[in-house]
C-alpha cells in the first residue's frame, strides 16, 4: 500500500481533472442542443449529457475504458476493429525495429570505442540523425523501401523504429565501454593483456549495466517510431493507423482507445525489458555494479 | 662443451639477479604540464635484492608511486635506466615478472572472487585444471579459502584487498609491487593484514616493493626503507632495517623499532625543510 499510495493519488487526480475537463469541453454542445430545442436543462442533466456523447470533444474516462475493453475483448482478434489485431501489428514493427536498433547501436558503439577514426566520423552523424524530425523522414523511408522491393509497410516501419531506438543504445554503450578507469586498464596492462582481451574481459562486461539501462529507453523509442511510421504513410493497420482513422472520421473514441492501447503496450514492453534487466543483474553477480 | 658454457652463463646471470632484482640508475621522469615541467623523479638510483621487502615512504608528490609504476612499466622514465630481472621494465612486464596490487582492490563486480583470481590466469592462457589448482592455493595463502564462489560486494574491504593480493600472487611472479594496498583500510584491519603479509612473504620468499604513507607500517614490514622527498622527487635516505625477519606485532614497542621510526621521521623532515 505504501508503494501504491502515491501512484493512486496521482491517478485519481488525473481522473478528476479529466472528468472536469470533459464536462467543461462537452457542455457547449449540450447547451447548443438545449437552446435549439428550447429547453433549459438543470445541472445534473447537463452533467449526464456531457458524460455520454458519442462524438464528445473530450470523451470521459469511463467511455474510453468501455471502448478500450470493447476493442480488446469483444472483437475477434482477426477483425479490423480489434485493438489486439492493430496492437500486434505495431508490436511486430516495434520488435523488428528494436532488434535493428540494438544491433546498429552496439555495432556503432564498438566501432567508435575501438577506432579513433570512427569516433571522429560517426558520432557527429549519429547526433545529427536525431535532430531530423522523423515525421518528415518517414514517408521518404517508405518510398525508398518500396522502390527497393519491400512489399509491405513492415520493413519501412521497422527501419523508422530502429532509427529512433539505436541512438540511446549507442550513447549508453559508448559510455559503458569507456567506463573502466585507468586502474582497471593498468591492471590488465600488468598482465600483458592483448587489446582483444581488454575488450572481451573488461570493456564488454563493464558496459552491460549501461546496455540494459538503455534498453528501456530504446524500446519506448522503438514503439514511438513504429506508430509514427504508421501515421503519415497511408497505413491501414496498426495503432498509428487506428489513431489516424479516428481523427479523419471525427471519432475521438477510436483515437483515445488506440492511444491507451499504445500506452498499455509501452508499459508491457518496459515491464518485460525491466525483467530481463533484473535477470541479467542477478546472473552478473547481483551486486552493486 | 657448449652445454658447459651455457650452464656457466646461466649460472653467472643467476648470480647477477641474486645481487639485484630491480636496479634503477639515475632514473628521472618529468611530466610536461601547462604550468611547466614537473620533476616527478630526479636522478633516483636504487638496487633491490632478491627476497627483500622494500618500503617507499614520503609525502605526496615525492614520486614513490611513480617510482613503483616505472618498475611496472606503467610509466616511462624520461632519463636514466631501470632493469627488472636484468631486462628492461617493458620486457619484464611482458614476461609477467611481477604482480601489482593497487590502492583499491579493483575486483570485477561481475566475477566471483575465484573468477577475479582466475582473470590473469585466463589472460595468460593457463589450463582449466591449473587455474582451479592455483585459485585454491592462493586463496589458502591469503586466508580466504571458502570464499571462492562469493561476489566482491559480499566481502569486507580488507577481505577484498586480500583477494586482490591473491590475484597478484596467482601466476607465480617473483616480484610483488604494492601501491598503498592498505591505505584505505582502518588501523585494526591494517595491523592484521600487515601481519599476514609478513607471513606470506616468509612463506613465498618474494621480492616486495611497497609504497606507504605510514611510518610504523614501513618500519614493521621492511628490510629496507626508502625515504623520499618531493620537488623534485628523489631519495633522501635508505635505511637497512636491523630488525629480525621474524616480527611479532609487539616488536613495535622495542627500542630498535622506535629508533628506526625516529630515523625515518628525521629523513622525512629533512626532505621537507629542503623544500621550504
Amino acid at each position: 500500500m505504501r508503494r501504491f499510495g502515491p501512484v493512486l493519488v496521482v491517478v485519481l487526480t488525473i481522473f478528476a481533472l479529466w472528468y472536469v475537463s470533459s464536462f467543461l469541453m462537452n457542455r457547449t454542445w449540450v447547451m447548443d442542443q438545449a437552446t435549439r430545442a428550447g429547453t433549459d436543462p438543470g445541472f445534473s442533466e447537463v452533467l449526464r449529457e456531457t458524460m455520454n456523447q458519442d462524438r464528445a470533444k473530450l470523451p470521459a474516462p469511463h467511455q474510453v475504458a468501455a471502448e478500450l475493453y470493447d476493442g480488446v475483448f469483444n472483437k475477434k482478434v482477426t477483425s479490423k476493429r480489434s485493438l489486439v489485431y492493430h496492437g500486434f501489428i505495431t508490436f511486430q514493427a516495434t520488435m523488428a525495429g528494436f532488434a535493428l536498433g540494438i544491433i546498429a547501436g552496439v555495432a556503432l558503439a564498438v566501432a567508435i570505442v575501438l577506432s579513433r577514426v570512427a569516433d571522429l566520423t560517426l558520432m557527429p552523424w549519429a547526433i545529427i540523425s536525431q535532430t531530423i524530425p522523423v515525421v518528415a523522414l518517414a514517408p521518404m523511408i517508405v518510398v525508398l523501401a518500396n522502390a527497393a522491393g519491400a512489399d509491405s509497410l513492415m520493413v519501412p516501419k521497422a527501419i523508422i523504429a530502429g532509427y529512433l531506438s539505436f541512438f540511446p543504445v549507442l550513447v549508453s554503450m559508448v559510455a559503458g565501454l569507456r567506463s573502466p578507469g585507468g586502474m582497471q586498464l593498468d591492471l590488465l596492462r600488468t598482465y600483458g593483456a592483448s587489446p582483444a582481451q581488454v575488450f572481451w574481459k573488461l570493456r564488454l562486461p563493464a558496459s552491460l549495466p549501461y546496455f540494459f539501462a538503455s534498453l528501456k529507453i530504446a524500446v519506448a523509442a522503438s514503439l514511438v517510431g513504429a506508430i509514427v511510421g504508421e501515421l503519415p504513410t497511408g497505413a491501414i493497420a496498426g495503432l498509428g493507423a487506428r489513431m489516424l482513422i479516428g481523427s479523419q472520421f471525427g471519432n475521438p473514441m477510436i483515437m483515445w482507445s488506440a492511444l491507451f492501447a499504445a500506452a498499455i503496450l509501452a508499459a508491457l514492453l518496459i515491464w518485460i525489458v525491466s525483467g530481463v534487466e533484473r535477470l541479467a543483474v542477478r546472473v552478473m553477480g547481483g551486486g552493486q555494479a | 662443451m657448449e652445454q658447459m658454457i651455457n650452464n656457466q652463463l646461466s649460472l653467472h646471470s643467476d648470480v647477477a639477479t641474486a645481487a639485484a632484482v630491480i636496479q634503477a640508475q639515475n632514473l628521472s621522469l618529468t611530466f610536461q604540464t601547462n604550468d611547466g615541467p614537473v620533476h616527478a623523479l630526479k636522478d633516483v638510483s636504487l638496487d633491490i635484492g632478491k627476497g627483500e621487502f622494500v618500503s617507499f615512504i614520503g609525502p605526496s608528490g615525492c614520486g614513490k608511486t611513480t617510482f613503483l609504476r616505472c618498475m611496472a612499466d606503467l610509466e616511462h622514465p624520461t632519463g636514466g635506466s631501470i632493469t627488472v630481472n636484468g631486462v628492461s621494465a617493458a620486457e619484464a612486464r611482458k614476461a609477467r615478472a611481477y604482480g601489482y596490487v593497487f590502492q583499491a582492490a579493483g575486483l570485477y563486480p561481475w566475477r566471483t572472487i575465484g573468477g577475479n583470481i582466475r582473470l590473469p590466469l585466463e589472460i595468460m592462457g593457463y589450463s582449466k585444471a591449473d587455474q582451479a589448482e592455483r585459485v585454491a592455493r592462493v586463496l589458502e595463502l591469503v586466508d580466504l579459502a571458502g570464499f571462492e564462489k562469493k561476489y566482491p560486494w559480499q566481502l569486507s574491504g580488507g577481505m577484498q584487498q586480500r583477494a586482490s593480493i591473491a590475484r597478484a600472487l596467482a601466476f607465480d611472479a617473483d616480484i610483488l609491487l604494492m601501491d598503498e594496498p592498505f591505505g584505505a583500510l582502518d588501523e585494526i584491519v591494517r595491523d592484521h593484514l600487515n601481519e599476514q603479509l609478513l607471513a606470506l612473504w616468509a612463506r613465498t620468499g618474494k621480492t616486495i616493493g611497497f609504497v606507504t604513507h605510514s611510518i610504523p607500517e614501513a618500519v614493521y614490514l621492511s628490510t629496507k626503507i626508502v625515504v623520499m622527498s618531493p620537488r623534485p622527487g628523489r631519495i633522501s635516505d635508505v635505511i637497512d632495517s636491523p630488525l629480525p625477519r621474524e616480527r611479532p606485532l609487539e616488536i613495535r614497542d622495542t627500542p630498535e623499532f622506535i629508533e628506526i621510526a625516529h630515523r625515518v621521521r628525521d629523513g622525512l623532515r629533512a626532505g621537507h625543510s629542503y623544500d621550504d
